[in-house]
Order: structure tokens, then C-alpha cells, then sequence
């Protein structure tokens, strides 16, 4: 990765800060101090029209283009982020930064509460998107970054790149909305609740109060894992990938080990999971996901949220994701008409479901690249 | 730059500087892009192949993935200056709930189509005893997307049922433009300015 800018500590990989905040809560809580885990990819140019805020997913992280401290793996984004790719840390400065509420650095339920001294686990407060997205906005104004070139996300990225748009129109330019939502369906909050009950349900998870002692909600939070992670895949891919062959032996064994491949992998997606991600964590982001209705606060009304915008957008959605279907990006695009807003919108065909976006996806890259362009990007 | 094709570049000679115009089968933004370099107009489009829409918004124009036929539903009343309609007509499934649409969005509407009583059509029909397939009706009848083929004749009477008027007409022959006269018989292709 380039060089980041200098001797200022501000910017640069695995970065990691405390402000005094405090940021608002939807709930009514002021939270401070809140403590942020970012990275910085690239220089912001002599008038600061270069930044990129990169938003993840909901078990994403601030590794989007470097690699993992956890798994070893490479950044999660790199086929969009990285040198001679759309979001080029030559030409731009990204920035990336662990959602609150989430568990790579910045506050969530496993960082420590300074009035105790312990972890905060179900004493965090209840978080929204919206809490989320006025949080990095504490962290830019901390970066001396007042203007946002661009808010590119992907599913949950793409719920903040909505609510920075609504939030702060005046400090986002363009928003990328990748394979999302303005609000959470009655089917997204189900499946979410499934996984939620997953781990409250394992005796491990102890009220929330796990930290410190041998036993862990693993299982339960590797189920949460599996029962999502078929959501995020398509029943196409699936059938392509595993139809009904069997996991290393020639017939069923007639017992409940995995017999089916399609079984062993979930086990294993799960399994993994859990080396990286905290229960709690999983639960209140899901949580933040499942409050989501960017309408809601305007009456129920979508095109409230974005009236006089002048950032422009672009949308992008898969055919075969059936977790953010396409018409929920047309209800977007519908508000954005309303408003008369800049828009721009494309499905594009995909037979990886939700996944796509993170997957190999070139007209996604080529329609990114030219709208960041066309923005004089 | 390639020339702009003929019934557009009335169209963009027309709309005067400041217009919001939306462009509804826009194709990969030819028009748009005119009317941005030539005249600043900031235009929306809607295009229902998603190569097409990819091509335009890397042009750095605002376009959205639809079908001029379910989705024109979702623009506000009187959300644009001008709705435009380029040789989209005859492919929508129903043509006279379009043009309601393009009228109910647009305070005016452009609307240009090839015009299926251009003498040489006649003459393939008349003769061939076949559907015409013609250098500007180029498909066979079963993969052409010109399912609703309209003359100048048809559409006048057509845009008059509705109750709506014209302020505007053009006509062309290829590249040029050509008289009223016969326009029926020898055009190949028009271009309306209606309004409510």
C-alpha cells in the first residue's frame, strides 16, 4: 500500500484512537469516550477532495485492503480497493473504519467500560446504522476530513452510505450502494433472530458475560454464522457447488454427521467465523440492522430522506441475491426519483446471491470506476 | 464524438438550455450527453438493458435500470420539463398508457419513431407479400423488438384520441430532414413535440 501521508499519526494502517465524543444514540444514551480502529489507504490531496469512506458489511472490518490480523486473509474488498483498481490509494484516500458496536478495535460490548473496568458485554448500549454513521463522522471531524468525495458500502456498507447521504448531505458527494436496503424486511429481521437465538440460547453465552471465562458461545455463534451465511449465498450457487454429493464417503451413513458437503461447509463457515468475531458483537450489530428504516424518521415517506440532495448515487444490485433483493434498490431509486436526485441504477447478473459484490464482479468494478471518474474522481 | 443520430439531434437542438428532461430508453446516453455538453442540462434517463446503462453511467450520467412500461409509474407528476421517447414507442407493450405516462411526468414529451408506412415498407409489404425487413427495420417479424408498429398517420390520430396536442413535427429521411409534405409516404422516420 502507499505511503500514508507522512508523519502524521492521524493516517495509516491499524490505526487506533479514543475520542471524547460523545455521539448521540438513537436510544437517548450519550456514549463517550468512543474508541475507534481504522485504516487509512493513500494521501488526501492539498484540498481534501480525495477522500473515500469505505462502510462494511456486518461482520466486516477495517481490513478492506490489507491483510487480516486475525486469519492471515487478504483484505476483504481488495478486487475493488487497491492500486490500479477503482478505489485506488494513488489517486484517493480511503478510509475504512470498524463499525461501533463491532469487535476490531473499535467500541462494542467486548471493549472495556471505563466506569467498571470490565467489558461492557450486554451493558452497551443498544446501537442504530444511524449511530454507526454520526460515529465516523466524530472520527473524519477528528481527521480534519469535512468533506466525503464518496461513501461506497455493500449490504450493511451500503445501509451507512445511505445514512451518511441522509445524515450529512452536505458532506458526501456520492454514495455507492451496493447490494442493499432502506430498511430492513419482516424475512431479514426472522433470519437475524434465528441467529440471535442461536447464541442466546447456548448456555455459554452467560447473559452476555463470557469474557474472561473458558467457556464461550461458539456454538451457538457458529449456528448464527451458518443460518446467515445461506442468505447470503444463492440456491443456484449452492446446487452448482455442492448439489447432494457427499462429504468424503460413498453412501449416506444414516446417523447426523455430515453426510452432505453442503453440511460441511457450513460447519466449517461457522467454525471459522468464531476464531474472529464476537457473540455480543453479532447480536447488537444485527440488532442496528434490524432497527433500519431509513423512511421511518420521515413519516414513512423515502424520498423525505434525501430531498434537495445534491449528492449524486449510484446503486447496484444482483439478480440472484435474495437477502437485499433488486426491487428494494428500486424503492430507493424511486425515493431518489422523487427527490429528483442524481441517480444512477443497474442490476447486474450474478449467479453468487448477496456474496457477489465481494466476489469477482467486473462491471461492477467498470461501473464504479466510471461513476468515481465521472465525479472527477 | 460520433454525430448524433438524426431524430436526436432535433431533439437536442430543441430543448432549450436549464430544461430537466428525462430520457426514457436512453440507450447507452447519446442524447444526454449532448444535451450535458452542449447545453449544461443535467438529464436523467431510464434504460432497460443493464450494458447499456453501465456504458451511460460511466459516461458520468445519472441513469436507472427500467422498463419504460412498469416503472415510468414511479416519477412524480411534472418532474421534468420534457419526457423524451426515442424509437422506443413501438417496443413498449402498451404504447398509449407510455405516452399518458410521458405526459404525466413531462409538461411536454419528445417522441420519435420509424415510421411503418414509409414507402419502401409499403412497397416490401405489398410486393414481398412479407413482413419488410428494411435497412431501418432491420429484424425479422419474430425477433424484431417493434412490436407495436405505428405510421405518422396512426400516431397523429392517436396523440389526438388522447387529447393531447402537437407543437412540434419533424421529419426525416437518413440523415436529413425533410418537408411535411406526403410525410406519411416518404419519411422514414418523425419526431413529435406534444404536450397536454
Amino acid at each position: 500500500m502507499a505511503q500514508t501521508m507522512g508523519e502524521d499519526g492521524r493516517f495509516g494502517l491499524d490505526r487506533r484512537t479514543k475520542l471524547l465524543g460523545p455521539v448521540r444514540l438513537d436510544s437517548g444514551v450519550q456514549f463517550a469516550p468512543v474508541e475507534f480502529a481504522y485504516e487509512t489507504y493513500g494521501e488526501l490531496n492539498a484540498d481534501k477532495s480525495n477522500a473515500i469512506l469505505v462502510c462494511h458489511a456486518l461482520t466486516g472490518d477495517q481490513y478492506v485492503a490489507s491483510t487480516h490480523p486475525v486469519t492471515g486473509k487478504p483484505g476483504w474488498w481488495t478486487r475493488l480497493v487497491g492500486e490500479g483498481k477503482p478505489v485506488d490509494p494513488s489517486r484517493h484516500c480511503i478510509i475504512c473504519i470498524n463499525v461501533l458496536g463491532s469487535c476490531m478495535g473499535s467500541s462494542g460490548p467486548a471493549s472495556f467500560d471505563p466506569g467498571t473496568g470490565q467489558p461492557y458485554a450486554m451493558d452497551f448500549p443498544v446501537i442504530t446504522i444511524a449511530d454507526m454513521v454520526r460515529a465516523q463522522a466524530i472520527l473524519l471531524d477528528h481527521l480534519g476530513i469535512e468533506r466525503l468525495a464518496c461513501v461506497i458500502g455493500g449490504s450493511m456498507g451500503g445501509m451507512q452510505a445511505l445514512t451518511w447521504a441522509s445524515l450529512f448531505p452536505d458532506r458526501v458527494q456520492s454514495a455507492i450502494v451496493i447490494a442493499s436496503t432502506a430498511r430492513h424486511s419482516a424475512q431479514n429481521i426472522a433470519f437475524h433472530e434465528v441467529g440471535r437465538q442461536a447464541i442466546m440460547a447456548d448456555p455459554n453465552w452467560q447473559g452476555g458475560n463470557y469474557y474472561g471465562s473458558v467457556d464461550q458461545p461458539d456454538a451457538g455463534l457458529a449456528v448464527a454464522r451458518m443460518a446467515a451465511h445461506i442468505t447470503y449465498l444463492s440456491e443456484a450457487g449452492l446446487t452448482e457447488k455442492f448439489g447432494r454429493q457427499l462429504q468424503d464417503r460413498e453412501t449416506k451413513t444414516f446417523g447426523f454427521d455430515a453426510d452432505f458437503q453442503v453440511e460441511s461447509y457450513l460447519r466449517y463457515q461457522g467454525l471459522s467465523f468464531v476464531e474472529r468475531f464476537d457473540a455480543n458483537s453479532y447480536l447488537y450489530i444485527t440488532r442496528a440492522m434490524d432497527y433500519y428504516d431509513l423512511a421511518e424518521e420521515h413519516g414513512g415517506v423515502l424520498a423525505k430522506a434525501f430531498q434537495g440532495t445534491r449528492t449524486r448515487f449510484c446503486l447496484v444490485s444482483f439478480d440472484s441475491d435474495w437477502l437485499y433483493p433488486t426491487i428494494e434498490s428500486k424503492r430507493i431509486v424511486q425515493a431518489l426519483n422523487a427527490a429528483g436526485a442524481a441517480a444512477s441504477f443497474v442490476e447486474l447478473s450474478s449467479p453468487f446471491g448477496h456474496d457477489a459484490f465481494l466476489l469477482d464482479a467486473p462491471e461492477m468494478n467498470r461501473i464504479i470506476d466510471g461513476f468515481l471518474k465521472a465525479g472527477g474522481l | 464524438m460520433t454525430a448524433l443520430r438524426p431524430d436526436l439531434a432535433v431533439i437536442a437542438e430543441t430543448i432549450p438550455t436549464g430544461a430537466r428532461v428525462l430520457d426514457v430508453g436512453c440507450g447507452d446516453g447519446a442524447l444526454m450527453a449532448a444535451l450535458r455538453d452542449s447545453k449544461g442540462i443535467d438529464a436523467r434517463g431510464m434504460e432497460i438493458d443493464p450494458v447499456n446503462v453501465a456504458n451511460a453511467v460511466t459516461r458520468g450520467l445519472a441513469v436507472v435500470q427500467g422498463d419504460a412500461d412498469t416503472d415510468l409509474a414511479d416519477y412524480p407528476d411534472d418532474s421534468f420539463d420534457y419526457a423524451v421517447l426515442s424509437q422506443t414507442l413501438q417496443t413498449t407493450r402498451r404504447p398509449d398508457l407510455v405516452l399518458d405516462q410521458l405526459l404525466r411526468i413531462g409538461k411536454q414529451a419528445f417522441v420519435s419513431f420509424p415510421n411503418f408506412a414509409q414507402w419502401k415498407i409499403r412497397f416490401a409489404h405489398m410486393f414481398g407479400g412479407r413482413m419488410p425487413v428494411t435497412k431501418q427495420l432491420p429484424h425479422r417479424w419474430y425477433d424484431t423488438p417493434n412490436i407495436h408498429h405505428v405510421t405518422i398517420d396512426d400516431f397523429k390520430s392517436f396523440v389526438e384520441d388522447r387529447g393531447y396536442s402537437i407543437e412540434g413535427e419533424w421529419y426525416l429521411s437518413g440523415e436529413k430532414r425533410r418537408g411535411a409534405g406526403l410525410a406519411n409516404l416518404l419519411a422514414e422516420h418523425a419526431v413529435f413535440l406534444l404536450k397536454r
